[in-house]
């Protein structure tokens, strides 16, 4: 059973995901202590990635891939037909810099899919991402995010520009769906609506 | 005040039944601790040293006398029949069941109110001066602006796990009263050269453990951009704020990184993006949201008021609570009056039921059906007459609550500190209790004069110790609580922080403690000085001799 779901306009429904997601080699990052607790979110801009993993990443031959960025910037050359035929997409995580991405992939409608990983659902930069994607950056294509993505994080997660949600394994998609729909009227602008209320309707005093 | 509709309202009702499902997943095992703990923090929810607590949001401090008495009933029904209002303005629950908060968020919605932010990493309650609109030296009345904020910041999906907390304070007055330079965000609003509202932004203050006072970001926002202007302060943050350590991610700790400067760059770069975005605000809107603050329907009255000046001249008792207690008022014939909930001996800033039935009666009966929380922990009632001050303070002082010791050294303010919150490393209400045991005696209290004495039970600085002329801060030492002091830090436009005095005190030492430091404050202090003053004039020097003296007397005793 998937657990992915994916909204088309306003309907949202739970799909097969078309997307194999290549992640990097397992590395030996030590763990870090701060304040006397163990660091569990990276800092934003901190380099995380080794080139050895970058370099023995797995690519699936053929097929939809999601790539992460590290590769995909370091490994452009090498993907650059798949990329044109619609078949390599880009993965980051919330502490990389979409700057970098930027720059190595001036138009980002090539990409069908950009997905963000959040290692850790507490990580509220991935709304700011979403959101830099999309008015921004002008990114009209799927955008999934996926990692420790669960219910109660759905509808920001909408409004922020995310078109498709892969939640948590041990959890029911089916169960999350609703939560798409928590609030019928939102206050401020956000992606998927720009309009704050005040604009969208005229309210009386 | 603010009114809901229809949108309002549907907002908070669903918000009710989103809470109610994640308590039931809770309770049902659905979901982790780790997962509910952001969820009902951000309904105000934390699970205490004894029981949970349960924080409502009082926005920007104004409240109805019906909200009022829906309050009183809910302490009433699911906690012990008091509640406790804190330094954001806010009322908080100290016993409630967690499997009744649904239901408890329910009757608020019932009254317009709820809970929504006001704790977690998100932006909380916004605050502002408890004399907002009837303020004689205000500028602009901010509640129009702090309601069009409080409706932007609610669910805003961008900052809605933000690296911490994040606290926005609004003013508009030429002295603030809203410590705004205490603040993630501070904004003073002020009428430009051309004559149109504008904004003075101040960025990166906060207590806690590391205390700073704000840096100016931008002399001049014109009022539109105060959404989008935010936006970009906040989504900075948001992507660089130091997530990965707890201590170090207020957006201070950033600001300081970088440096007001840098900061400012690079939220002026984001901000180009952001201006003239769909949430600038229209004039419309702020017509619209301002037409709930109008001025109350005042009554054409005299200045003065014969019956008010010869209750004056024949009552000492009420001359010391008008004194202390009643305060100027931008239209003739009415005052302001604070209700104390520092009467000696009771927990500051707690009220009972039966007290909050009473104060929303008597805002009833005498000032048009509103009144306001102050984050020094009182009660206000913005539009009292002349007339009618005397029957206030008649209903008032059977009831508790006309302690005339509004502003004096018994005005503590003072957090839950180790009696309730588990991250106290100190109770603070006994020694608040101590402390006014020491110096019960009115006549004095009026002789010491203004003085603000604020207590912490810890680093993060719910009690405001910092920026109190006396502050007190528990700490833990090897594992027994003792109490660190600080003097000369100060609120208002003239902001500082305090300075530690010495070594910390065991719990029984500190009335004494405080009675030396006002011992010498008035062998030193000249004709006019407040005590804050002579400790600026003279620093830190004599007070500390004076309170680390060896007592000849004691070490032989």
């Amino acid at each position: 059973m998937s657990n992915l779901i994916k909204l088309n306009g306003e309907t949202a429904s739970i799909v097969e995901n078309e997307w194999t997601c290549v992640n990097l080699p397992a590395s030996q990052a030590e763990q870090r202590v701060q304040a006397g607790k163990v660091v569990l979110f990276k800092l934003t801009g901190e380099k995380s990635v080794t080139d050895e993993q970058i370099a023995t990443a797995v690519i699936p031959a053929t097929g939809k891939v999601i790539v992460p960025l590290s590769v995909f910037i370091a490994r452009k050359n090498s993907l650059e037909s798949r990329i044109n035929a619609g078949e390599i997409g880009v993965w980051l995580d919330t502490h990389e810099v979409l700057e970098q991405l930027i720059e190595h992939q001036a138009d980002l409608n090539v990409l069908l899919i950009i997905a963000v990983h959040v290692e850790r659902f507490a990580d509220g930069r991935i709304f700011s991402l979403g959101t830099l994607l999309r008015s921004r950056y002008g990114f009209k294509n799927e955008l999934r995010a996926f990692g420790d993505v669960l219910k109660d994080q759905l509808f920001f997660l909408k409004r922020s520009g995310f078109t498709s949600f892969l939640i948590r394994a041990d959890r029911s998609a089916e169960d999350a769906l609703a939560s798409l729909h928590d609030f019928s009227q939102p206050y401020q602008g956000a992606v998927d609506e720009p309009q704050p209320i005040f604009k969208r309707y005229h309210r009386t005093a | 005040m603010y009114k809901y509709d229809q949108i309002d309202q549907q907002i908070v009702d669903e918000r009710v039944a989103q809470y109610r499902d994640q308590t039931r997943r809770y309770l049902a095992g659905e979901l982790s601790e780790d997962e509910f703990r952001p969820l009902r923090l951000q309904n105000g929810l934390y699970i205490q040293r004894y029981a949970p607590m349960l924080r409502i949001a009082v926005p920007y401090g104004m409240l109805s006398s019906r909200q009022l008495h829906k309050l009183a009933d809910i302490a009433a029904k699911y906690d012990k029949d008091y509640g406790h209002f804190s330094t954001r303005q806010n009322l908080q629950l100290n016993w409630p069941k967690l499997e009744d908060v649904p239901d408890i968020l329910a009757e608020l919605a019932t009254v317009e109110m709820h809970a929504i932010q006001t704790s977690g990493n998100c932006i909380r309650n916004i605050t502002t001066d408890q004399f907002a609109g009837i303020a004689p030296d205000e500028v602009i009345d901010p509640r129009a602006m702090a309601e069009i904020m409080r409706q932007w910041s609610t669910f805003h999906p961008e900052f809605a796990l933000l690296p911490r907390k994040f606290k926005i304070a609004v003013s508009g007055t030429k002295q603030d009263r809203a410590v705004i330079q205490a603040h993630d965000i501070g904004m003073e609003f002020y009428t430009d050269s051309s004559g149109k509202l504008a904004i003075k932004v101040w960025v990166g203050g906060g207590l806690g453990r590391t205390p700073i006072l704000g840096s100016v970001i931008r002399e001049h926002l014109d009022w539109q951009h105060a959404l989008t202007y935010c936006e970009a302060i906040i989504r900075v943050y948001n992507l660089h704020g130091r997530r990965d350590n707890i201590y170090k991610a207020r957006i201070k700790i950033l600001v300081k990184a970088l440096g007001i400067d840098e900061f400012k760059n690079q939220v002026e770069a984001e901000w180009a993006f952001l201006k003239d975005a769909p949430n600038t605000i229209t004039e419309a809107e702020l017509a619209r949201v301002g037409q709930h603050f109008e001025d109350m329907p005042y009554d054409a009255l005299q200045a003065h008021e014969a019956s008010f000046d010869a209750a004056v001249a024949s009552n000492p008792a009420f001359a010391a609570w008008v004194k202390r207690c009643v305060h100027a008022h931008k239209t003739a014939g009415y005052r302001a009056v604070t209700l104390s909930l520092k009467p000696h001996g009771s927990a500051p800033g707690d009220a009972t039921s039966a007290q909050m039935h009473t104060v929303a009666d008597l805002a009833e009966s005498y000032s048009f059906s509103e009144l306001r929380v102050s984050h020094e922990q009182n009660l206000i009632l913005a539009d009292v007459k002349l007339s009618d001050l005397l029957a206030v303070w008649e209903k008032a002082r059977a009831n508790g609550l006309a302690t005339p010791n509004i502003g004096l050294l018994t005005d503590i303010i003072c957090c839950p500190g180790g009696d309730f919150c588990s991250l106290a490393n100190a109770k603070s209400i006994p020694i608040a209790l101590a402390i006014q045991a020491q110096f019960d005696n009115l006549d004095y209290l009026h002789d010491i004069g203004d003085i603000e004495l604020n207590i912490s039970g810890c680093m993060n600085a719910c009690g405001h110790h910092h920026v109190g002329h006396i502050g007190i801060l528990g700490v833990d030492k090897d594992s027994a609580e003792f109490y660190q002091v600080s003097i000369g830090g100060k609120q208002g436009n003239d902001a500082s922080i305090g300075a530690v005095i010495g070594p910390s005190f065991a719990a029984d030492e500190m009335p004494s403690v405080i009675q030396k430091l006002i011992d010498v404050y008035i062998k030193e202090r000249t004709d006019e000085e407040r005590f804050i003053d002579t400790v600026r004039r003279l620093g830190v020097a004599p007070f500390k001799a004076h309170v680390y003296a060896k007592d000849t007397n004691e070490a032989t005793a």
